[in-house]
């Protein structure tokens, strides 16, 4: 009987021109690709359904997938693994199930919690991980624990077995965007916060004085009267009876001033901010993600380098953009190297940090892995964290022979002082005369 | 003063002013939502997208696809979880072991079965709603023996055909006048391309529009609004809530009188103008004029209508006979109006962007706009009814409702034509052609253009795709060589050749149909599929051709 993998062999057997560099074509990689490859997708939504899919039909064996939603009514029109019966499931389970339903052979592990509760570990087991995330905030967090991964060596040069590959898609509408990030080498998401505009917001003076449109209205209903008239109980967009008299009030608000247009579907969609959403548009971004994702994984072809826009509203435009890194990236980026001896306390640490010629940064705050060691203000907290500083760095950061610390303080030289954040890349050395200045590149 | 936050802005809203509405994508027109009489909460996020008449259309919809294939049945998944009508699946061949490697909607249950029987059983249990049948039958053999069949349909999704075929379905389709649309996957490359005597959109809901304000020719009514507002007012608070529209019609009036009768044209006197405004603040915390200034380019720009317009309004179709479809018929209208009472304007759109003002001044001043609307369309109307009845129509067979929203959509109208694809391939437009030949970020899109087309004529000859078998890999490269150099010839693009590289590549596919590739092709043909059953959006004009090496993907207009 002919192959199953009758499409993909002609992709993963031949060798080919215009395919990745390390690219070795043949049944050993078809076989690799199967057994050792681990993908985890993020999310289960309208682009995680099409991930499992489309990722379980190129060659991938090992998928995981978290999500902490459970199936609602709205979401059938475009996530095609869940049925009506499905509604108020989780989704990761629900998706799973369905596709190693249909594609006999994939093992799919459904993760339903949030990103959060996961250990690092979890996230170091895979070989390429997969957003089909719907918030900055989610891909901020997926990002800075990819990036946590990096290690450089002397050179400022990413280790390549620390590189943790992903792919993050995105759409609203029409629109969408798929990218690759390969921390170290493309820029990380921090490296391009900027593309994400600032959220706009209504000025309270146009709620509660000069309203001036239907969600002026709903907002005013919202954030201002809700409160007013509930105090203490908080607003739970879920909850039909809230949306109900949110949506009386601003109807009662409209009258008043004469504005029209204030509907019950307008009410939901400001108060939710809800997104409009179609299938083609999630399978578009979505299919991009998986073959970037089968080429990453097989070097079967070049790769998408780096950014890719989609617009389908007039027309269809694609558009690819190869950012750049920001080498001083927080996330990303190698920070400023230092050497220190285990015998150097918090303080001496700190100390040195005024002196540094690439920080000349005075008043310092000191962070690693999220925890505070010690904060310069307010005094609460200094009061507290001011017990570590006659400790040595070196154990505050479980003996470990190297890691990223995080610095916030005043810096720049004389009037252009401000307040700055820095990224370092400590590594300890037992005995013999401190000495930051070392060269080893930063 | 604090700022609350209300819903996030998108992403994908660019360049959005503070203050102002929350980015017209994801709020939808109040006059839309009115039209929604109960939301069905399954679509209610697509709903948000077309509205119910869109739903409807939809709803109303026939659809018939060749070849259930990845390609063919992604882009149908797509349809069916939207909700069209129905869909006619027809493909003649049985499901293989290949196929589960790359078909979600086959399982190793339907070994052996017919593979529309499987596909439409799966699009089935995708939506209820929709009425889904199969026929199990080539489709190469329904379009040679029984053209008429495709004439109930609305819209025909043809999958994996070679060019042979696409030609004969498209005059089949062309002649029946039943919408038509491509679709292609190989390899790494995609094919999609509509075939539409002609798609006139009246929605077309662009992006980024400019407002229609008539900042520098207000009607008599707007003019009498503005003269009752001071700028020099001493009370402060008024002051600060006077909203930019009457700020700047008032500004612009000024420097007209002082500049005999011209507007701002040169940087210098743009920057002048800017100087007015700002010097009528008296505090720097006045949005609204700081509002005045950043709005100031819409005093520079153009008025009268765009070039697009004037293509339209000139088409000979817009010289109507019995026969002329409601769109002419009304472009015909719209053609008289500007001539007449519109003053060489199309009628007035009706609606102003959210701005700094007091609510007094700013519903008084959307009445204003709504009001002369209202007027506009009075007119366009009555000259609808007059052009019906000389042409031996109804008057009254196009309704007040589609009158409005085209008078409301006027400046924005779009007519899509599609050529026959015979024509595209035999005489393709030869400057563009070459064009993208030699264009880098064109070239490996028209490689894979004029490969595809190459490797059918291979297959013509020797009745397999190149590469398609392993063991006569150097021979086909070959072959696909000299078949790619003849055709460029024959498109009289002598001494233009396609890289070694990407014929070898096209070999290595062998005519593989990968699943990701399908997915994407599925996805970009159910767009623009629910784009022309719904009239609203523009389709794609051109050819598409993905390119998944680079994802330099392009649209061809040839």
């Amino acid at each position: 009987m002919a192959s199953r993998s009758r499409d993909l062999d002609k992709l993963l057997l031949r060798p080919g021109h215009l395919v990745g560099p390390s690219f070795e074509p043949g049944t050993q990689l078809r076989d690799d690709l199967q057994e050792y490859v681990r993908i985890l997708v993020v999310g289960a939504g309208g682009l995680g359904c099409e991930l499992l899919k489309d990722l379980a039909l190129s060659g991938f064996r090992n998928l995981e997938v978290i999500d902490m939603d459970r199936i609602e009514v709205s979401n059938l029109n475009r996530q095609f693994l869940f049925r009506l019966e499905d509604v108020g499931e989780p989704k990761a389970q629900v998706a799973a199930k369905r596709v190693m339903e249909r594609v006999s052979g994939v093992n799919i592990v459904p993760h339903f919690c949030r990103i959060e509760e996961k250990e690092l570990e979890f996230y170091s087991e895979f070989s390429i991980i997969v957003l089909g995330l719907d918030s900055i905030e989610a891909r901020s967090y997926i990002n800075a624990v990819a990036c946590g991964f990096l290690e450089y060596d002397s050179n400022d040069e990413p280790l390549e077995e620390t590189v943790k590959p992903m792919v993050d898609g995105g759409t609203e509408g029409f629109k969408g965007h798929a990218r690759v990030i390969l921390p170290g080498m493309t820029p990380c998401f921090e490296c391009t916060i900027w593309l994400f505009p600032p959220q706009v917001k209504f000025p309270l003076c146009t709620l509660a004085e000069t309203p001036r449109t239907a969600a002026h209205c709903i907002e005013y209903a919202h954030l201002i009267k809700w409160d007013e008239v509930h105090s203490g109980k908080s607003f739970d967009p879920d909850n039909p009876q809230h949306m109900q008299w949110v949506y009386s009030e601003a109807v009662k608000r409209a009258q008043l001033f004469g504005i029209p247009g204030v509907t019950y579907t307008l009410t939901q969609g400001v108060v939710k901010n809800i997104i409009p959403a179609i299938a083609s548009t999630n399978a578009i971004v979505s299919a991009t993600c998986a073959l970037e994702t089968l080429k990453i994984a097989s070097g079967c072809s070049k790769t998408l380098s780096n950014y890719l826009t989609y617009n389908g509203v007039e027309g269809l435009h694609t558009k690819v953009t190869e950012f750049v890194r920001d080498k001083d990236c927080l996330v990303c980026g190698p920070g400023i190297f230092m050497e220190l001896e285990t015998s150097v306390t918090l303080k001496m640490f700190i100390d040195q940090l005024e002196d540094h010629p690439k920080l000349l940064m005075s008043g310092a705050s000191v962070t690693v892995r999220g925890k505070n060691l010690y904060m310069a203000a307010p005094p609460l907290l200094e009061e507290m964290t001011r017990s570590n500083l006659g400790l040595p760095l070196f154990e505050l950061m479980d003996k470990s022979p190297t890691g990223i610390v995080h610095v916030t303080g005043t810096a720049g030289k004389g009037d252009k002082r401000q307040s700055c954040l820095r990224k370092l890349r400590v590594a300890f050395k037992a005995d013999g005369i401190a000495d930051t200045d070392m060269a080893g590149g930063g | 003063m604090e700022d609350y936050e209300p819903s996030q802005l998108s992403p994908y809203t660019y360049g959005c002013p503070k203050s102002f509405y929350v980015g017209h994508l994801f709020i939808p027109s109040t006059s839309l939502l009115e039209t929604m009489a109960e939301p069905k909460t399954k679509y209610d996020r697509q709903l948000r997208i077309w509205g119910e008449q869109g739903q409807a259309a939809l709803e109303k919809a026939s659809i018939c696809l060749l070849n259930c294939g990845p390609t063919g049945s992604e882009t149908i998944k797509n349809l069916v979880l939207g909700g069209i009508g129905s869909i006619t699946v027809v493909d003649g061949s049985k499901v293989e072991n290949g196929d589960l490697g790359n078909n979600f909607m086959v399982s190793e249950t339907s070994l052996g079965q017919p593979k529309a029987k499987c596909v439409c059983a799966f699009l089935q249990e995708l939506n209820d709603a929709v009425k889904a049948k199969f026929i199990e039958e080539h489709p190469v053999t329904l379009i040679e023996i029984n053209p008429s069949f495709f004439s109930q349909f609305t819209l025909v999704v043809a999958t994996q055909l070679v060019e042979e075929s696409m030609v004969k379905l498209d005059r089949i389709c062309r002649d029946a006048n039943v919408m038509l649309i491509f679709a292609r996957s190989y390899g790494l490359s995609g094919f999609v391309r509509i075939s539409v005597k002609e798609h006139a959109v009246i929605e077309s809901k662009p992006d980024h529009f400019l407002d229609d304000l008539r900042l520098i020719s207000p009607w008599p009514e707007l003019k009498k609004f503005t003269e009752k507002i001071d700028l020099d007012t001493s009370d402060t608070v008024v002051h600060k809530h006077i909203p930019y529209i009457l700020i700047l019609v008032k500004i612009a009036e000024e420097w007209a009188k002082s500049h005999g009768g011209r507007l701002p044209s040169s940087r210098e006197e743009k920057k002048e103008f800017k100087e007015l405004i700002k010097a009528k603040m008296v505090a720097t915390d006045e949005d609204n004029y700081k509002e005045a200034i950043e709005a100031s380019f819409k005093v520079f720009a153009s008025q009268g209508i765009s070039s697009d317009l004037k293509r339209i309004l000139d088409d000979p179709c817009a010289e109507v006979e019995s026969g002329a479809s409601d769109f002419w018929v009304m472009v015909a209208a719209l053609k008289e109006f500007i001539a007449n009472e519109g003053g060489g304007e199309a009628p007035l759109e009706g609606s102003i962007p959210d701005m700094t003002s007091s609510t007094e001044l700013y519903i008084n001043l959307q009445k204003h706009y709504q009001a002369k609307a209202e007027t506009d369309f009075l007119v366009v109307e009555q000259r609808v009814r007059n052009i019906l009845k000389k042409i031996g129509r109804d008057p009254y067979s196009i309704s007040k409702t589609v009158i409005k929203s085209f008078c409301k959509n006027a400046r924005k109208l779009t007519v899509c034509r599609y050529k026959l694809i015979e024509e595209e391939f035999n005489s393709p437009v030869l400057p563009e052609l070459q064009k993208y030949l030699t264009d880098e970020e064109y070239s490996v899109a028209v490689g894979f253009y004029i490969l595809l087309r190459a490797v059918d004529r291979f297959s013509a000859n020797y009745n397999t795709f190149p590469g398609q078998f392993d063991g006569a890999m150097d021979e086909d490269i070959s072959r696909l060589k000299t078949t790619a150099v003849s055709l460029l010839s024959d498109l009289g693009c002598n001494g233009s050749t396609l890289t070694e590289d990407l014929i070898n590549e096209m070999c290595r596919y062998g005519a593989a149909e990968l699943h990701a590739v399908a997915a994407y092709i599925g996805g970009v043909a159910s767009q623009e599929i629910i784009k022309l059953i719904t009239r609203q959006f523009v389709p794609m004009s051109g050819t598409f051709i993905f390119n998944g090496i680079d994802h330099k993907s392009q649209l061809l207009s040839l």
